[in-house]
């Protein structure tokens, strides 16, 4: 099989029971199918397609629909200019394409990859748009027939949080990386008790990433200290 | 209102598309400083936890802690898994199957 398209099945797997939750939700809120095909498939962003569903059935202004998906989905920002880092001169052209695809899960799935080498912008192609493929039959399948399967089969919730567990692992190579992610879990938790909607996944990764450099900047220059009195007695 | 409907969910795509795509046109062409590739190369790890953690031990609207989830408990023995056989699949499996069985037990 295609590495691209091997490397997004857990993205698939956890992809299948939201959409199917999404699609029940839309059509219960008075959406046709072509309605759900054409928001899964020009916005492919989960979290703001429930809301704006939600909303849209509320009664509430476009202004506000439009206002509050830019700022749940500002996340994403962060995440490109992290995959930017991997994909340096890269054809511009690939790269549009590229960033409609840039999801938490497909960024997760990606930026592992890259981390191990042997990944490139092709197979990072891949990965996104199979992932947008999954979402787009299973919110439009959701809304046909998502009210005859029973939820919460098979642990199957949790295949997104699993998957999200295993690429942190991945991810924790260094002890800076480590500190990293624990600064940033320990602030996130805290944000989101104290800050309504997801404002606190961006403020917490910033300063937790911003902490690190600083940290590691620090015993960088404790170690090349003449005295010795840093860590490094090479 | 589908002309209305059609028209929130351009703007909606061009709003998420604008911030998914800036960085990867811009930031590629450029060559970074080192303090803020450093910076770059950290946020996985930043962003992974701050989206799992939370996840784990808040629920509710308006969120509060709750630390007997079964998501948190469930989590530790998978991350467990994931460390010792750094496997996605097996992972992903792992996870949903010991959920499934705390949610029979619980």
């Amino acid at each position: 099989m295609c590495p691209g398209v091997k490397a997004a099945w857990p993205i698939c797997l956890g992809y299948i029971p939201i959409g199917l939750a999404f699609g029940v939700l839309a059509q219960k809120a008075g959406m046709s199918w072509g309605q759900i095909a054409l928001m899964s498939s020009i916005v492919f962003a989960g979290s703001s397609q429930f809301i704006a569903v939600s909303m849209l059935a509320n009664g509430a202004t476009g202004w506000a629909i439009i206002t509050t998906t830019f700022f749940v989905n500002l996340r994403h920002l962060l995440m490109s200019s992290s995959l930017a880092l991997k994909l340096q001169n890269a054809h511009r052209g690939k790269l549009s394409v590229f960033a409609y695809g840039v999801t938490d899960e497909s960024f997760a799935i990606n930026t592992t990859r890259f981390l191990s080498g042997e990944w490139d912008l092709n197979r990072a192609l891949v990965v996104n748009h199979t992932a947008n493929a999954c979402w787009i039959v299973s919110t439009v399948a959701g809304g046909f027939f998502g009210h005859l399967i029973p939820a919460h089969s098979f642990g199957i919730d949790y295949a997104l949080i699993a998957m999200f567990i295993c690429l942190l692992v991945f991810q924790l190579t260094r002890r800076l990386a480590v500190l990293t992610a624990m600064i940033a879990g320990i602030l996130s938790v805290a944000l989101a008790l104290i800050i309504p909607g997801n404002a606190y996944i961006v403020i917490a990764s910033v300063l937790a990433a911003t902490l690190g450099v600083a940290i590691g900047r620090r015993l960088n220059s404790m170690k090349r200290r003449p005295d010795g009195s840093g860590e490094d007695h090479a | 209102m589908p002309e209305t409907y059609v028209i929130i969910v351009l703007a909606m795509g061009l709003v998420t598309y604008t911030p998914r795509w800036l960085p990867l046109f811009y930031l590629t062409q450029y060559s970074l400083p080192g303090w803020f590739k450093e910076w770059l190369s950290l946020i996985p790890a930043a962003i992974l936890s701050a989206l799992l953690l939370p996840e784990l031990v808040t629920t509710g609207d308006p969120r509060h802690l709750d630390l007997l989830r079964p998501e948190l408990w469930v989590a530790v023995p998978t991350f467990i898994f994931a460390r010792l056989t750094q496997s996605l699949g097996g992972t992903v499996v792992v996870g949903m199957g010991l959920f499934w069985v705390a949610g029979k037990l619980l």
